[in-house]
């Protein structure tokens, strides 16, 4: 097998005096999917925000691709990165928020080309035609002039999928991407994320969509109270689950 | 409209009520009393021989007004400048994680908030006073440049410190509300593309900010163009010191304080309009376009030329 693309190790994460992660181990191999599941305070989308750096760890180890994330190793010491370099990590690393969080003051187009434009330094015209050819992947190639305040909650967040594929991530994290949006809107961004599995992306999904869970995952893992309940192919977890607290949720959603 | 002339039953649409309105006396009693109030002030002031209206004319265009306009316009928008380039590197220093930077920048906007802007460009006329002479150098080290302060600091400067420094105060707290206006979602999103903190706040917080930014800066500046009048007491020859120096010699105060609150007028106006447009670029993406005053008339004129005869 593969060197992981995303490894924790024992990682612990505290608020305050508030401990959202309590010792999280686990491992997505490169071309995985992995869906997250859980009660919401369970710690899916701090890890999620650990991953990119958004938070910084208290302790246990996390890498991403074989590099520590946030640390460089000297030795027995631990560095921490200059901001470039975490910059330059996330670059390489995709996220999709609950709320989308589109710039609303630039256009679909501007922004999927900001980050290559502002990060990479890309000539305009290639990141203009790769941001149409994006956005017209995720079935918005007619939607390239609009602002996002112009757009139904479900074309923005296959805008904000475009912008984070626009840097060419070698690992998206999606941090309940459907969660904000009306029902029937939710299908259009879970095909687009289905799409990005089948080409083979990895991807770490934060959700409550079982269906999508059960279809497009690898891995399905349950976290409650900040501690990885049980993992397994999705059919182990979702049909027969082992522990008490993964069935006792499980029957509230599905 | 140009559906105007259809019918109700033609768009199948129901007709409209007709009904008789409520009676409202109240209004046309207190239209009344507005309508007598402006006649009043009309007459008077066409009337009144003491206005001197044909002095105001005569004074409007003068050389010396004019010189004064002008000094005014340059230091309401060097001032304007100073204070929002310092309120932006005051407002960014005071939700810095580092504390003393923090406490420093607090320290400044309270210190000048809390002194009369009339009383600090008193201080910075007088500065000659506490520093006879100053130096451009290494701290507690050898110095490189020397001057002397009263040599330095004109009248016009010292106005220029005291109105832009003052200010700088003002905008901070103005350019923060913006900042912590903008939702922190966005500065995840635009950390997790790879952007560092510096290029988040540029492309992607400010700009969001300047929405909330822009009006109250425009309201300061308009105060800024009146408060400048405080500079005639450290004789700058701005606007209302020019109007002083030529009613002290022929004592016709009134006409020439109305010349000056004339350009007052116009200036304020002006820039009116110019923090309508801006606003309008920086709203972009916020909501629906509306059209501006002067399209809604090109707009209106074009309808109206279109409209088929009845």
């Amino acid at each position: 097998m593969n060197a992981p693309m995303v490894k924790a190790e024992a990682v612990h994460k505290r608020f305050g005096r508030l401990e959202v992660l309590k010792g999280v181990s686990l491992e997505v191999a490169p071309g995985e999917v992995m869906c997250l599941l859980g009660p919401s305070g369970s710690g899916k989308s701090t890890l999620l925000r650990c991953i990119n750096h958004l938070e910084k760890i208290n302790s246990g180890r996390l890498s991403v691709d074989g590099e520590l994330v946030g640390y460089r190793q000297v030795g027995e010491k631990l560095h921490e990165l200059r901001e470039s370099e975490v910059a330059l990590k996330r670059s390489q690393i995709g996220m999709v928020f609950q709320h989308f969080n589109l710039f609303p003051h630039m256009t679909a187009l501007e922004n999927v080309t900001c980050a290559p434009l502002r990060v990479k330094n890309e000539p305009r015209d290639r990141a203009d035609s790769r941001a149409r050819e994006l956005l017209g992947q995720v079935g918005l190639g007619d939607k390239v002039d609009a602002y996002p305040s112009q757009l139904s909650g479900g074309q923005q967040q296959r805008v904000a999928i475009a912008r984070a594929l626009a840097m060419e991530p070698k690992l998206m994290l999606f941090d309940e991407p459907t969660s904000a949006l009306d029902p029937e809107l939710v299908g259009d961004v879970l095909a687009a994320m289905q799409q990005l599995a089948r080409d083979g992306m990895t991807m770490i999904v934060v959700t409550h969509e079982m269906g999508f869970a059960r279809e497009v995952a690898d891995t399905v893992v349950f976290m409650d109270a900040g501690v990885v309940v049980e993992s397994g192919k999705p059919a182990d977890v979702l049909s027969n689950p082992s522990h008490e607290r993964t069935r006792a949720f499980l029957s509230k959603v599905l | 409209m140009s559906s105007g002339q259809a019918t109700p039953a033609a768009t199948g649409r129901p007709e409209d009520i007709t009904a008789v309105p409520v009676r409202r006396p109240g209004r046309w009693v207190a239209a009344a009393i507005v309508l007598v109030i402006a006649v009043a002030v009309v007459r008077s002031l066409a009337t009144n021989p003491n206005f001197q209206w044909g002095v105001v004319g005569e004074y409007l265009f003068d050389g010396r007004i004019l010189h004064g306009l002008r000094v005014t316009i340059e230091l309401t928008v060097i001032a304007m400048a100073i204070g929002i380039v310092l309120g932006v590197l005051l407002a960014i220093m005071r939700l810095s994680p580092n504390w003393l930077v923090s406490w420093a920048s607090s320290f400044y906007i309270w210190f000048f908030r809390g002194t009369p802007v009339l009383v600090q460009l008193l201080f910075w006329y007088n500065v000659a006073a506490l520093y006879p002479k100053l130096a451009l150098g290494i701290p507690f080290g050898p110095a490189f440049i020397h001057a002397d302060a009263n040599k330095l600091i004109t009248p016009f400067t010292a106005a220029i410190l005291g109105l832009g420094l003052n200010e700088g105060a003002y905008m901070a707290e103005i350019v923060r509300a913006g900042i912590i206006s903008v939702d922190p979602g966005q500065a995840d999103a635009a950390q997790s593309l790879g952007m560092t903190r510096l290029q988040t706040m540029r492309r992607i917080v400010l700009p969001q900010a300047m929405r909330v930014i822009i009006p109250p800066t425009g309201n300061e500046t308009i105060s800024m163009l009146k408060t400048s009048s405080l500079a005639s007491v450290i004789v700058v020859t701005e606007l209302l010191y020019a109007s002083q120096l030529i009613y002290s010699v022929n004592f016709k105060t009134i006409p020439l304080l109305i010349t000056a609150s004339f350009w007052y007028i116009v200036c304020t106006s002006v820039l009116y309009v110019g923090q309508y447009y801006l606003e309008r670029y920086y709203g972009r993406g916020a909501r629906e376009r509306e059209q501006t005053p002067l399209q809604r008339i090109r707009a209106g004129l074009l309808s109206f030329r279109h409209q088929p005869p009845r």
